[in-house]
């Protein structure tokens, strides 16, 4: 029998593909010192602890050695990277407000769409500076507060400065001391006692200038019994140099409230993605993480959930498609410090052509964590032979009762299976894209529709050979 | 005999070079039910997944004619929308993927057209209550966690849906008590009508009690060394194959 190809199709990249020009107002120099860290610091009208907290944190930054574990990180050069690419914009209340080039690339995503059918609110960041927010009025009546950090820094100085790197010190690791030193952008949710806010919110940030970094901050504070659904997305159209993004989140989820924090990452194969995510959960609360990485170079992102109160709770979901010269790094991690805290992580990853998918969890449940559980299940399914998995969970239990469960399984489409939807009269492409698609089912249920949809389509399939 | 919707000839195919089947001739007639006797390792399975085109398996020497086409040379998915359809003995679990997913693109790509959601929920709910299968069992995923009995009503829910011309089933009444027996059975008498056909291998003689068995073959060394009627299971089932191993040697 005549013996064709099939592959998975890569991610449809065009839509992010397209550049756009607009000449930023200003760039800073590349590399990095404190002259420049200053400028940035005088340029955006810093209060006097913020300009010493770059300052502290570049001194962190100059002092750490770069990961020696993990992805290879040495195409990063940090002296060639322009830290702040300041946009030609200011920032707009009204999508007509926002210069037509920016906006372009906007609609193009369906951002201005998306906000009128499914969204409570929008933030839109373009290389270091949000260049569009809003949000309902009704909420905006119920003391829900969401802008940009920038806004957030001048209008809410004491809440911002009080929670700010608090989660994520600049001594925590290279990247959050370069954050701490240059960040810019991002988005500032403030959800009071109570509110359920029932529509999502939703930031994009777009990385258009190359050879620049994205230093993006996202703080974002549950008040008791509340709730809020966030949505982020990223990406960037690609260049032939490196792009940097390394932003830096921090949830804080009070008693009882509830997050569900969702990323779809899809930045370009330029992008190194180094990106720290922490959340705190306070007793009876819950953080739900939904993660999609698609894009980018390298990635090293493990989103951690500190379980502080009794009864917290922490639901991680994550996908991760690494194909061709990518390397995703991808994990959680948990530490369950109070009693009866629970946490389910559940990841899925794909690789092809040459792609390497590294699942990475780090599980820690304190002495006195009485009760505590933990159920870890990570499935890679490798498309062809040339290509990587790796699962590495690190499991630290200090407390006897305790239930910890892990379930990992790396594997291949079998041949069998193929066989058994082909004998149904599915075509074999057909077939193995209904084995991938079914591989990543649990998963794609949690995510918002227009994403699952996404997902989908990048399973397209296409078949090559002599067969028809 | 109605007309030939099977005939194979002199067939011999195996695996990696190893020959196990080893000249074999069967035909197969519209509106008929075979079965196909032998001892473990004789080749039964092997004829089925040949048939199938299970990609393992090398074909040597002869031909298969389906329905006027040559068979062989079709690859498995084009066999199966030409009518062709195997029950397995021990069918894969493929997680994520519903048993109504897989029927609908099963269908779709069958006919080449859309199938609507509710239409073919109605159908599938037919096949359903004659298998006594609850009606939930289209939302799970395909054979996953699964008992073998559920695999095997499962592979029948499939046989009613998709409306082949031709079934094979493999030891589609194994490790069944026998109410199962008895529900499999009547699933495959509702599928059987005057055009289309089965060829069972089966070890025991319950689940022929509901159909009228036109042709039994008695497969032994990859070779059919006995062809007759109905009374040979009743013949196996009580002295085994010991005659036809000794005509054998």
């Amino acid at each position: 029998m005549a013996k064709s190809k099939t592959y998975i199709e890569d991610i449809e990249r065009t839509l992010y593909d397209v550049r756009d020009e607009n000449r930023p107002r200003f760039r800073s120099g590349t590399g990095l010192s404190e002259e420049i860290v200053r400028d940035i610091s005088r340029r955006k009208q810093d209060p006097a602890w913020m300009t010493e907290l770059r300052l502290a944190s570049l001194a962190v930054y100059h002092e750490t050695p770069m990961p020696a574990w993990g992805p290879d990180l040495s195409s990063l050069d940090m002296d060639r990277i322009a830290t702040y690419v300041q946009p030609d914009a200011v920032m707009a209340g009204r999508w007509e407000d926002v210069p037509e080039e920016i906006r372009g690339a906007f609609d193009r995503l369906g951002i201005p769409e998306a906000e009128k059918e499914s969204l409570a609110g929008v933030g839109a960041q373009y290389d270091s500076e949000v260049v569009y927010h809003s949000i309902q009025s009704s909420l905006t009546k119920q003391g829900v507060i969401y802008t940009d950090m920038e806004t957030a820094l001048r209008e809410h100085e004491e809440i911002v400065r009080e929670h700010f790197m608090k989660l994520v010190p600049p001594r925590d690791h290279k990247f959050a001391a370069l954050h701490g030193a240059v960040w810019s952008g991002g988005s500032f949710v403030y959800v009071p006692a109570g509110v359920e806010v029932k529509i999502p919110l939703q930031s994009y940030f777009r990385l258009n200038a190359p050879g620049a970094g994205q230093f993006e901050h996202t703080l974002i504070i549950v008040e008791k019994g509340a709730s809020l659904h966030f949505i982020d997305g990223c990406s960037a159209p690609k260049y032939n140099v490196t792009n940097l993004h390394a932003g830096c989140v921090e949830l804080y989820v009070r008693e009882g409230a509830r997050l569900r924090y969702s990323t779809i990452e899809n930045w370009s194969r330029n992008m190194m993605n180094l990106n720290t995510k922490r959340a705190l959960v306070e007793a009876g609360g819950l953080i739900e993480w939904v993660s999609g990485s698609f894009g980018s170079r390298v990635s090293m992102l493990y989103p951690t959930s500190i379980l502080s109160g009794e009864g917290a709770r922490c639901e991680f979901t994550g996908v991760t498609f690494a194909g061709r010269g990518q390397h995703l790094d991808t994990g959680a991690t948990v530490l369950h410090a109070a009693p009866r805290t629970s946490s389910v992580i559940h990841t899925r990853s794909i690789s092809k052509d040459g792609g390497a998918a590294v699942y990475r969890s780090g599980v820690k449940i304190a002495a006195g964590a009485k009760g505590a559980k933990c159920s870890v299940n990570c499935d890679s399914l490798m498309l062809d032979d040339e290509s990587r998995s790796d699962t590495i969970p690190v499991m630290d239990v200090r407390e006897d009762d305790a239930d910890v469960g892990h379930e990992a399984k790396i594997g291949r489409i079998s041949d069998e299976a193929i066989y058994y939807l082909t004998s149904r009269g599915i075509s074999e492409d057909e077939a193995r894209a209904m084995i991938v698609r079914g591989f990543v089912e649990p998963i794609a249920k949690a995510l918002p529709l227009e994403y699952a949809v996404e997902m989908n389509n990048l399973i397209n399939l296409e078949l090559e050979g002599a067969r028809r | 005999m109605g007309e030939n919707l099977l005939a194979v000839r002199d067939l011999r195919a195996g695996v990696e070079g190893k020959e196990i089947l080893r000249g074999v001739s069967l035909s197969v007639g519209k509106g008929e039910t075979h079965v196909l006797l032998g001892p473990n390792g004789s080749g039964k399975t092997t004829l089925m997944n040949v048939l199938m085109g299970h990609p393992r398996y090398e074909v040597y020497e002869g031909n298969a004619v389906f329905d006027g086409e040559d068979l062989l040379s079709l690859p498995t998915h084009e066999r199966a929308r030409r009518g062709l359809f195997l029950s397995f003995q021990t069918p894969e679990e493929i997680p994520g993927v519903t048993v109504e997913n897989m029927l609908r693109t099963a269908r779709q790509a069958a006919t080449g057209k859309k199938v609507g959601i509710a239409a073919f929920r109605k159908e599938m709910a037919a096949a359903l209550e004659i298998l006594k299968m609850d009606g939930d069992w289209a939302g799970r995923y395909l054979n996953v966690g699964f008992s073998g009995g559920e695999k095997k009503r499962t592979e029948i829910l499939q046989l009613l849906t998709l409306k082949p011309k031709l079934a094979l089933l493999d030891e589609t009444d194994s490790g069944l008590d026998v109410d199962a027996v008895r529900v499999v059975s009547n699933g495959v008498s509702a599928f059987r009508t005057a055009e289309n056909a089965c060829l069972i291998i089966t070890h025991n003689a319950h689940i022929l009690s509901s159909l009228s068995v036109d042709g039994v073959h008695v497969l032994l060394d990859g070779r059919i060394v006995k062809s007759g009627g109905a009374e040979l299971v009743e013949e196996i089932g009580a002295r085994g194959y010991a005659r036809f191993l000794q005509a054998e040697g």
